[in-house]
């Protein structure tokens, strides 16, 4: 088993697109669940019509800035969707109904009815181009020993992370205000933040909005590095790798979501790496096969993540005083 | 037992009588839980500065009446008005802004916000609490100013050496003494505290009856929902006593103790139980 090769790919994959795309939904679902304490089980709806939102007016002729545009007027036309029924609700009620639009919309792009402009089942390609078209970056490979990047991947990268720090430092803003005070006076209790003045359904729905339009962009920046949007790639699992990735962290944390997609990423792909290795050394032997072992890595990451939350159920970054607190 | 304040001297102890300067005037109300009466009040008024007790045995409706009032729950019938404005249907942030604030049975502080957050987060008209406000606009000094008046009124409750702590780690009887002193920082015109004395220790019970007091003596209304009959001899001007929705009579404490529809309704000779 090469152990450097294993590491240098689990590294990769820690600094890799999809974890600036996880990290950019996280940062979006940690606003609505860690600080406002919105149970949005929809988040992958927000970034769905952020990636369709882009591709079909590139499709269609469409800029890709206009595509920006579109793609985040959607998420917050869903989001008001989402929101404005069920905000005067209790939280569960707001967690079905957004389980719910994330997969009404995925079976709406796949439907055969909305087929003219999603494509359905076949989804949208090359509709990034203009995007790969403005790389600054020279042609070659970027990086130390294996550890490399081309510059199509690296061009993703910097503008991928450059939205994560951006989205960080933007929800930092928007925390340390007393915007961000009320936000999370709302997660503690509701009806305290009401008999004190405060417009608790106009807050949320601020703040459904606001992280939906940071998961849109998530979305967009995963379908831009595919060159590819397609309907089955937005199932419920992803609305709950951003959970995942939100708890590792430590939910209410301002870098938890960023550090969280990294370390998510690094040994989701670490793991995949020493299985595969240990199963071309035949230490497995008769006993599982190539599809066994990729099993057996989601249930070990489920065992691992089981363990983090016994241990430490505040997060990587959550204070434990704070957890501590009785929620009255 | 206080003096019978001026502003109520000679208004006679009958239910529904009118006050020389009410506050808050409820009519009609009606708050139907399916087939249970929980509120029937044909007219009621509390008289600006003073502190009323609202007592009744459990279930006679005060919280209710509470919630109806402070646009927490809205009853089929009736109106109500604060300063001569009509409340009806009004939500219950908005009553809060115009002077109505109200705390809970069970106490509600917001346990990992710290306690100057908590004091801050009730702070009127900070402009950095809309969107807007909050990327755009200069709150630091509002919030400067906020935060003077925060510690002064903390001070004033003896939670100064805790701004710092989380609200969920602070005992029962802080978390009173913190709830009221976070009401105050809306600058209410009414209070209405939800038994602010339940479950609190007698040491502590004495100093949260004197800080009621300061209220109105700083000029605020105060209306509380108390069960302990010294603690409403002891400082109210007026008390309300309700029994199954309806208020069954009002007046100075002593008359009220006196009467003998509120010993029936406590004692239930009227229905010949004794609760």
């Amino acid at each position: 088993m090469d152990v450097v090769t294993i590491l240098v790919d689990a590294g990769r994959a820690a600094i890799g697109v999809p974890a600036a795309g996880y990290a950019l939904s996280a940062i979006g679902l940690n606003l609505q669940f860690g600080y406002t304490g919105l149970l949005n089980f929809g988040h992958v709806g927000f970034m769905l019509v952020g990636a369709y939102g882009l591709a079909i007016t590139v499709d269609r002729g469409g800029s890709m800035v206009l595509g920006l545009v579109v793609g985040i007027a959607l998420a917050v036309v869903l989001a008001l969707l989402m929101g404005i029924p069920t905000m005067r609700l209790r939280a569960d009620y707001l967690a079905i109904v957004t389980i719910a639009a994330g997969e009404i919309l995925r079976l709406l792009a796949r439907s055969t009815f909305a087929a003219p402009l999603t494509k359905g089942i076949f989804g949208i390609q090359r509709f990034a181009n203009d995007f790969f078209a403005i790389n600054p970056i020279p042609n070659g490979k970027y990086g130390v020993g294996t550890f490399r990047f081309d510059q199509r991947t690296l061009w993703v990268l910097l503008v991928g992370w450059s939205f994560v720090i951006g989205a960080v430092l933007f929800v930092r803003r928007l925390l340390r205000s007393p915007w961000g005070r009320v936000i999370r006076a709302i997660r503690e209790d509701e009806d305290a933040a009401r008999s004190l003045g405060k417009n608790v359904f106009g807050y949320k729905l601020q703040s459904l909005i606001i992280g939906g339009t940071i998961g849109a962009l998530a979305g967009m920046l995963l379908a831009i590095d595919q060159q590819n949007v397609n309907p089955d790639a937005f199932i419920p699992l992803l609305t709950f790798y951003a959970f995942t990735i939100v708890i590792i962290g430590g939910p209410g944390t301002l870098w938890g979501p960023v550090i969280g997609a990294v370390i998510f990423w690094f040994l989701f792909e670490l793991l995949g790496g020493i299985m595969a290795g240990a199963l071309a050394e035949g230490w497995f032997g008769d006993l599982l096969d190539a599809t066994d072992v990729a099993q057996l890595r989601f249930a070990l990451f489920g065992v691992g993540l089981m363990w983090l939350m016994a241990k430490r159920p505040q997060g990587l970054f959550g204070s434990r005083t704070e957890m501590l607190i009785d929620a009255r | 037992m206080p003096a019978e304040p001026r502003s109520l001297r000679g208004v006679p102890a009958e239910p529904g009588v009118a006050k020389p300067d009410p506050v808050l005037v409820v009519d009609g109300v009606r708050r139907y839980f399916g087939g249970l009466r929980a509120v029937e009040i044909d007219h009621l008024e509390i008289q600006r500065g003073t502190i009323t007790s609202l007592i009744g045995p459990n279930g006679a409706g005060k919280t209710t009446l509470f919630n109806v009032l402070s646009g927490f729950d809205l009853p089929q019938q009736g109106h109500w008005h604060l300063n001569g404005g009509p409340l009806v249907g009004i939500s219950a942030f908005r009553v809060a802004r115009l002077g109505l604030v109200r705390t809970f049975q069970l106490t509600r502080s917001l346990a990992r916000l710290t306690v100057l957050e908590n004091m801050l987060v009730a702070a009127k008209a900070q402009i950095g609490e809309s969107l807007r406000g909050a990327l755009f606009r200069r709150w630091r000094p509002l919030e400067e100013a906020n935060t003077t008046r925060a510690l002064q009124t903390l001070e004033r409750f003896g939670l100064s050496h805790m701004t710092g702590d989380y609200a969920g780690s602070l005992s029962g009887g802080q978390r009173k003494l913190l709830e009221m002193a976070r009401a105050l920082m809306v600058e209410p015109a009414v209070v209405m505290l939800d038994e602010p004395t339940a479950g609190v220790n007698p040491a502590l019970k004495q100093s949260l009856l004197i800080h009621i007091k300061n209220l109105r003596d700083t000029g605020v209304t105060v209306v509380f929902i108390e069960h302990d009959m010294d603690v409403v001899r002891e400082i109210s001007d007026w008390v309300v006593c309700m029994s199954e929705g309806a208020v069954i009579a009002e007046g100075p404490s002593a008359e009220v103790a006196r009467n003998p529809a509120v010993i029936d309704a406590y004692l239930g000779t009227h229905h010949g139980v004794i609760s």
